[in-house]
């Protein structure tokens, strides 16, 4: 913590008039004054804690305390089987659990090198990318909630709702599934899979629209979100920032895309990057607008797996599975794309022990964050919130 | 030496070229390839040109490893060290990607900060400290970030023996 | 319906006890603080929203401890969070509860054994009313808990203490199986 003192006489204010930011100058007396937002707040997401160092309304510094939620997962990784790794990969990024226990088990089977039948894969990207429509309706919510809009939330909780039963039908939790597991699936898709999720496609198209209506074109959303927080797309990429936050820059980095995996390679996606018309690029609205776009891809990539599932009537989704997993003595470091940017584990196999000698994750919403004291310089106090909201973090990824 | 390179794939021989443009730049400060197929690497001899090796890896024009995707502690009890493993992509230029690994001893080991050349290293690198104990050397800001501030010991070294109260508050089961 | 099952007159007067005036005013409009910590949160405010709606039971978020009267820990304590949390109920003013929602705030859940970091139980530092096992808990389950507070506060009154009523509570408890066997009965 620095020590406080006055602020300099001729402090710097930003008022914004017209639309524009406009920097103005007021010799006024001014004292800097610590404001702690959190570990309890509603509007921090989770347990963050912010130490803000505010001049008047204008923020001087914001630095963020993490470690509220630290479940120490990687002390039970070292601990644990590999298979039984698999439910605490869930609980890190609680929003997207599907894809966190696909870059587990993607990264587990690069070290085991084993094949995948390919109805597996098909299965894994679909219920992967309904969990994104999921975690994407979350962030919005509650970012429309943050800039204190609270009718967006109700609509995206109830469109969630339908993605929740639908993901509870197929694996039997409505949040954590450990439905992905190394080397295959917990079970296969129940008979009318197709149908339901088609069915599900069909209604959210035009509620996704609807959404987009409602808060993305909506004019005091825009103002809220308008040219704050920019971030240049080079500082992005040494920050490590990844996923809707880099293309929010302007980057067009996508893991789906740059590193395939899966079979992404075969499906016909696009990765939304703004253009600078609707919004600046780098800024929050760009991050919302990336958000929101996504969806529409995912609805895009799941028809397409839907048409080229294959069929296979007595289908085991568990023929594949090693009985006792013990990778061969290597390293591996595994990636796949996250709502929320590039999840990634690291781990180490000694050869002769049926848990990892170390695992670690590189959570993207960790790094994200880390530019938390970058963003914040000379932003109003209540674009700080908007900032916050617009990184969408998970403190259960944040922390481990 | 040969064949084998030729039984390399793609990505490891992306590697290979980006190891030896580093490797005839620094010499032996630096060790042998490791060509595996999971996660190509190779380690930092001279654990002092570090940063040096950092800076030439961002800035040469034909590695531009602008990207560190990770950096992870490691504990090696049976050599008496501590290490970090740093992965490395560039974004936007190459499509190749490298892991580095620097360590230290385990006792009072320190390790320059690269925090200065990938701003995502700063709170990895506390992190590794939060949690392994070893020091980052020039980093702008070392202090616990996960644990709290009084915690006593690193929860993931191998020996980590877990504190039987914390203010007061019975911490096992 | 407590209150509204007491006897009516044609005149529009009411007559009941104190008491049940009392309980049933508190009853109606529990409000819990704002106060997600993990994975339960986010069942929680799935509870709020839409599908489930909580406020067809007077229950809404306040943001702040000194307006609720309701606790709902939904999820992990950390070591680094515990003292916050002590803090947040000190705050709240009297007569207050405690919903200790899923396994992790109950006594650990998955991070039980090396989790070195999380506290064993939200109910080692504040003392919990109601328990909802889960992990997470689904919606109903966070209503049925919320529905036993309410229970809880059916039993107190003028000069029955928090413990009086505990033991009224476990006194008419409703084993499970029961209902289950009916629910089955009646849909067979």
């Amino acid at each position: 913590m620095q020590e406080l003192g006055k602020a300099e006489a001729n402090s710097t204010r930003i008022i914004r008039q017209d639309d524009k930011r406009v920097i103005i100058e007021k010799d006024l007396d001014t004292e800097y004054m610590v404001l702690s937002m959190g570990p309890q707040h509603p509007s921090t997401h989770g347990v963050l804690r912010l130490e803000c160092i505010t001049d008047g309304e204008v923020v001087v510094e914001a630095e963020p305390y993490l470690g509220y939620l630290h479940r120490c997962f990687e002390k039970y990784c070292e601990k644990v089987d590999y298979p039984a790794i698999v439910p605490y990969t869930d609980r890190m990024d609680y929003l997207a659990a599907m894809n966190s226990e696909l870059a587990y088990c993607i990264t587990v089977e690069k070290l085991l090198d084993i094949e995948i039948p390919r109805r597996v894969e098909f299965i894994r990207v679909i219920v992967a990318e309904l969990n994104r429509i999921a975690s994407h309706l979350v962030a919005i919510g509650t970012y429309a909630i943050d800039l204190g809009a609270f009718t967006p939330f109700l609509f995206c909780f109830r469109d969630r709702e339908h993605i929740m039963s639908l993901l509870e039908w197929i694996s039997g939790a409505r949040m954590l599934y450990n439905y992905i597991w190394i080397g295959g699936l917990a079970y296969d898709v129940p008979a009318d899979f197709k149908k339901r999720v088609a069915e599900f496609v069909a209604y959210f198209k035009p509620k996704a629209k609807e959404l987009y209506q409602l808060l993305t074109e909506n004019e005091i959303f825009v103002k809220r979100t308008y040219d704050i927080g920019i971030m240049p797309a080079d500082v992005a990429i040494n920050y490590g920032w990844s996923g809707p936050m880099l293309r929010g820059s302007g980057v067009k980095w996508d893991l789906r895309r740059n590193d395939p995996y899966s079979i992404y390679p075969e499906l016909d996606f696009d990765v939304p990057v703004p253009d600078g018309k609707f919004s600046v690029i780098g800024d929050c609205l760009s991050r919302h607008l990336v958000r929101a776009l996504e969806m529409d891809e995912s609805l895009k990539i799941i028809e397409q797996c839907l048409d080229k599932m294959p069929e296979e009537p007595n289908f085991n989704s568990r023929a594949l599975i090693p009985k006792k997993i013990r990778p061969k003595a290597g390293e591996v470091y595994g990636r796949a794309e996250n709502p929320r940017g590039e999840l990634g584990y690291y781990i180490v196999s000694d050869g002769k022990s049926t848990s990892p000698l170390r695992c670690k994750a590189r959570s993207s919403c960790f790094v994200n964050l880390s530019a938390m004291k970058d963003l914040s310089k000379g932003q109003l106090i209540p674009d700080l919130v908007a900032i916050i909201g617009s990184i969408d973090i998970v403190l259960g990824e944040v922390d481990r | 030496m040969e064949e084998s390179a030729n039984q390399m794939s793609l990505a490891v021989q992306q590697s290979k070229t980006a190891y030896d443009n580093i490797k005839e730049r620094f010499g032996d400060a630096i060790s042998e390839f490791d060509a595996n197929p999971t996660m190509p690497f190779f380690e930092v001899l001279d654990t002092k040109r570090w940063v040096d090796i950092a800076l030439h890896m961002r800035d040469n024009s034909l590695l531009r490893f602008n990207y560190m995707a990770c950096l992870s502690g490691v504990d090696y009890p049976e050599e008496g060290k501590l290490g970090i493993v740093c992965n490395f992509e560039s974004i936007g230029h190459y499509a190749h990607k490298i892991a580095v690994k620097v360590k230290c001893p385990r006792d009072g080991g320190s390790i320059p900060s690269v925090s200065c050349v990938w701003h995502t290293a700063n709170w990895h690198e506390r992190e590794a400290y939060d949690m392994y104990g070893m020091v980052f050397e020039g980093h702008p800001d070392l202090r616990r970030i996960l644990c709290p501030e009084d915690w006593t010991g690193y929860p993931l070294r191998k020996d980590y023996q877990v504190q039987e109260t914390y203010h007061g508050i019975k911490v096992p089961y | 319906m407590g209150l509204l099952d007491a006897r009516v007159s044609n005149r529009n007067v009411l007559v009941t006890s104190v008491d049940n005036v009392m309980n049933w005013a508190r009853l109606s409009s529990l409000w819990p603080m704002g106060f997600g910590l993990a994975c339960c949160a986010i069942e929680m405010m799935a509870t709020n929203a839409s599908n489930y709606d909580l406020e067809r039971f007077g229950i809404f978020p306040r943001s702040s401890p000194r307006q609720s009267d309701l606790m709902i820990v939904a999820g992990t304590v950390t070591m680094k969070m515990a003292e916050r949390v002590i803090t947040l109920y000190e705050q709240m003013p009297e007569p207050r509860y405690v919903l200790s929602m899923g396994s992790c705030s109950n006594c650990g859940g998955p991070y039980w054994h090396h989790g070195y970091h999380v506290l064993k139980g939200v109910d080692r530092v504040i003392p919990v009313d109601v328990y909802v096992p889960g992990c997470p808990p689904r919606p109903e389950a966070l209503i049925g808990g919320l529905m036993k507070i309410q229970e809880l506060i059916r039993m107190e009154g003028l000069g029955i203490s928090r413990q009086d009523a505990l033991k009224k509570l476990a006194e008419k408890s409703v084993d499970p199986q029961q209902v289950i066997d009916q629910v089955r009965k009646a849909t067979a």
